[in-house]
């Protein structure tokens, strides 16, 4: 009798031991977002304080394709930014697919447009570069890669709408003088931002920056462009 | 003549002569035959893995053991070689014996001393087949044609006689010998450990050979920079005398266990080259490990009386902590096995060079990523969102809370760990 009394109570206090370790390894989700926290805290994910900084570029709902690539380069170095490099150091080609995945699956709403005074002549000059682009300087419409309504395009063409002007004005400038951020890279992308002046990289990237975010993905490149971005999409077809 | 060389190694043990002539004729059937099997080609490359030849000798997304690798130390940036069989770039014109002297020697094919970067200090230690069957391996792979950039190594550290000097004080030539008091587990660890796992090429030196940290090339500095590889031979720093095996294992492995975590350069060991060991491998380093005597000298540093000042601190510490760190690291620094690392009772946390707990506080940080554990959970980078004296509070306040005790830390410490890049 008092040995089952006793059993019986050691046995309880197991059973309370027990759940109790369960519990708080149930207290971590076993989820993405709680594993990415690390980056959250600087790229805005709905709950965090966007306005902490006007540079960090938002990733939700950006293509799965590019996004992969870019974490790739970051880590391999062809990409810097001294923070993300170290975070990245010791991630497999796997994981890295897999945050791709989850950042591009994520819905949240975009922060509002920028409020930026342009001149007429401004917009009418940043309209015309994203629209018709300058044949002579052999730029095609931005449009025409990034999508009608800019918002990406084939999985690896990103969106350029709801980023910061000063994230957008420091990548096209990085391209353009082959600087460490990200300009030693050469693709279609670094050929056309060396053919733009300051100036109108300033103007494209504040008109960009006050846009309202809407529209869809587009899914169509012609050919030629297909062609002339061959690097891009190779090293994202290598990489399935 | 090599098969002699090897064969007669063997042999020196009188018991197993008959066995070693049963070897000496398997052993010169196989040198006539010629062209390594399959099987010894997958033996080869496991044991570059071991070794980490990979990580060392590819440059970050290159290809694989073309080299060009930027391997940053105190003493400027070495640059790794191109080890494929390519004959111009490569070492597709080297022999065996070439190889055998580079890995046992540090000297290359011209007779160059090789800089112990490349840890030779270590690899002297295997045996002469384990260095054929990675020879072997590394001239089975596709040759690649690329010439890497040369080391960028400021005087005096480029010096002959300053390497010829280091080499004389340091590096000790030849091959591990068996204890035949120990298992042949405990053996098969030691090997490992001491030559291809090259563990002391980072651990070892800074610590054992410690005095001699200022002088040119010492071993544990050249690995990598502005990171403390804590003792192996002490409780309270890396030694695991006190761990289960298991947990060791799972260390070693996975990259995280209920002790603590794999981080920085620790973490890129693991994720290159321990998680691709043989459990069998994996279980002897930890038999080994366990095995190794605590030297710490007991410090018996005897904290005094905390002063209202440093109450104040800690206080502030915090507060920081309960608004940035607890949610991940528990109320009571306890953390969550195997995904947040505890900070109660961590060594990490509490050894006398805060330098890594720095790091880790403005870098953050995953631990690697691994068969199994391919997923970590990650540590957020506070660089930004804390300012030093902030950091410095909590440190302070991790360092001793829930029984831990260390010593404070200052804003001009924080300063110091943010250092060189990686
Ligand atoms: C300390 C702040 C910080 C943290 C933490 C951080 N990032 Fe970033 N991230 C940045 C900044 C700043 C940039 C822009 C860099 C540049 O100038 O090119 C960036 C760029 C990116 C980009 C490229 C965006 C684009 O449109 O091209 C991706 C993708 C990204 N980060 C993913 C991540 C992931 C995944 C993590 C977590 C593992 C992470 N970041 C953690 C600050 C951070
Ligand atoms: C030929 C196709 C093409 C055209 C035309 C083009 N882009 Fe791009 N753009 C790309 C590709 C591809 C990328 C992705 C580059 C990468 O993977 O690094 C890109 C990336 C960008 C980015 C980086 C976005 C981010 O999130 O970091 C910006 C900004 C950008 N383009 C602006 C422009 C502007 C402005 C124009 C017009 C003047 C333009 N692009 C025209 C193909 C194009
Ligand atoms: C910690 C990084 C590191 C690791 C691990 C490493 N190496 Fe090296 N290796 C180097 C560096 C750096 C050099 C260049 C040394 C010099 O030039 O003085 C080098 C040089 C060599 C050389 C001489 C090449 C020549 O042209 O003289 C050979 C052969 C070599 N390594 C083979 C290997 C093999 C095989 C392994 C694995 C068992 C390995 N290395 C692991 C860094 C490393
Ligand atoms: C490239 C340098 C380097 C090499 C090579 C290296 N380590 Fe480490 N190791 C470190 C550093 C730095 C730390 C401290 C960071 C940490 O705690 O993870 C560490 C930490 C450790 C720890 C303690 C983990 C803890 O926090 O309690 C153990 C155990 C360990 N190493 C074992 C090994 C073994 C075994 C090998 C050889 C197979 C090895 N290391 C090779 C740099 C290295
Ligand atoms: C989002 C969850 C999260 C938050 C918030 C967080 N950490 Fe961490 N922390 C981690 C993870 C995951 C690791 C393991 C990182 C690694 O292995 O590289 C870690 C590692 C550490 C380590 C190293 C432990 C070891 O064994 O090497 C220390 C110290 C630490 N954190 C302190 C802090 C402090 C102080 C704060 C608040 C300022 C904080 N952490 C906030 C998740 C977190």
């Amino acid at each position: 009798m008092c040995m089952k009394l006793l059993i019986l109570i050691v046995l309880f206090f197991f059973t309370l031991n027990v759940s109790a370790e369960l519990s708080s390894h149930g207290m971590v989700p076993d989820t993405m977002a709680e594993r990415v926290k690390a980056c959250t805290i600087c790229h805005y994910h709905g709950d965090n304080n966007q306005e902490r900084s006007s540079y960090y570029p938002r990733i939700a709902g950006k293509l799965e394709g590019y996004l992969v690539n870019q974490l790739r380069h970051f880590r391999d170095g062809r990409r810097y930014h001294q923070a993300m490099a170290l975070l990245l150091e010791n991630m497999s080609d796997d994981y890295l697919q897999a945050i791709a995945h989850y950042f591009s699956k994520l819905d949240i709403p975009y922060p509002p447009p920028e409020s930026i005074d342009l001149k007429p002549n401004e917009i009418e000059l940043a309209k015309k570069l994203i629209r018709l682009g300058d044949p002579q300087r052999d730029i095609p419409a931005c449009s025409a890669c990034h999508g009608d309504s800019l918002m990406g395009n084939m999985s690896y063409i990103p969106g350029l709408l709801g980023l910061p002007s000063a994230y957008l004005t420091a990548q096209l400038s990085d391209w353009r003088s082959g600087s460490l951020i990200r300009g030693q890279v050469t693709n279609c992308m670094s050929a056309i931002a060396k053919q733009l002046s300051y100036d109108e990289i300033i103007v494209v990237s504040r008109w960009l920056a006050t846009q309202t975010v809407e529209g869809e993905t587009q899914k169509t490149l012609s050919p030629d462009l297909v062609k002339r971005c061959q690097s891009i999409f190779l090293e994202g077809v290598a990489q399935e | 003549m090599s098969h002699y060389y090897v064969s007669s190694a063997l042999c020196s043990v009188r018991k197993y002569v008959i066995g070693c002539l049963v070897l000496l004729v398997l052993f010169t059937v196989r040198v006539h035959a010629a062209s390594p099997t399959d099987q010894s080609l997958a033996e080869g490359e496991y044991l570059t893995r071991v070794g980490n030849c990979l990580g060392c000798h590819t440059a970050k997304g290159g290809i694989p053991f073309a080299g060009g690798r930027q391997l940053t130390t105190a003493f400027g940036t070495f640059v790794t070689p191109n080890i494929t069989p390519d004959k111009e770039t490569g070492i597709g014109r080297w022999t065996e014996e070439d190889f055998w002297l580079a890995m046992h020697e540090g000297k290359s094919r011209d007779g160059r001393m090789l800089y112990p970067a490349f840890p030779y200090t270590e690899f002297t230690k295997i045996t002469r087949a384990d260095a054929k069957l990675i020879f072997e391996y590394l001239q089975s792979i596709p040759a690649v044609s690329q010439v890497n950039p040369a080391h960028a190594i400021p005087f005096p550290y480029n010096s002959k006689p300053l390497l010829f000097g280091w080499r004389k004080l340091f590096f000790k030539q030849g091959i591990y010998e068996t204890d035949p008091t120990q298992s042949e587990e405990w053996n098969r660890g030691a090997y490992l450990v001491q030559g291809l796992g090259h563990c002391d090429a980072c651990h070892t030196a800074r610590n054992e050979v410690g005095a001699k940290k200022d002088a040119a090339l010492g071993g544990g500095q050249m690995m990598s920079s502005n990171w403390y590889a804590p003792s192996l031979y002490s409780r309270k720093e890396a030694g695991v005398m006190d761990w289960n095996l298991e947990d060791i294992i799972e260390l070693l492995s996975s990259g995280v266990s209920k002790h603590a975590n794999a981080s920085g350069p620790m973490a890129t060991v693991v994720q290159q080259s321990l998680q691709y060991w043989s459990p069998q491998d994996v279980r002897a380093m930890a038999v080994y490990l366990k095995s190794l005597p605590d030297k710490a000298v007991e410090a018996n540093i005897r904290y005094p009386e905390m002063s209202e000042n440093a109450k104040r601190y800690l206080a502030q510490g915090k507060k920081v902590y309960e608004k940035h760190c607890q949610d991940c690291h528990g109320e009571i620094g306890q953390g969550v096995p195997g995904i947040y690392p505890p900070l109660a009772n961590n060594r990490s946390v509490t050894l006398p060079v805060p330098l890594n707990l720095i790091r880790v506080i403005l870098n953050g940080g995953y631990p690697p990523t691994t068969y199994l554990n391919p997923q970590p959970y990650g540590m957020p980078p506070f660089q930004q969102l804390l300012r030093d004296e902030e950091i410095a509070q909590v440190i302070s306040y991790i360092r001793n809370a829930w029984g831990n005790r260390g010593g404070l830390v200052t804003i001009v410490d924080v300063d110091q760990g943010r250092g060189s890049g990686h």
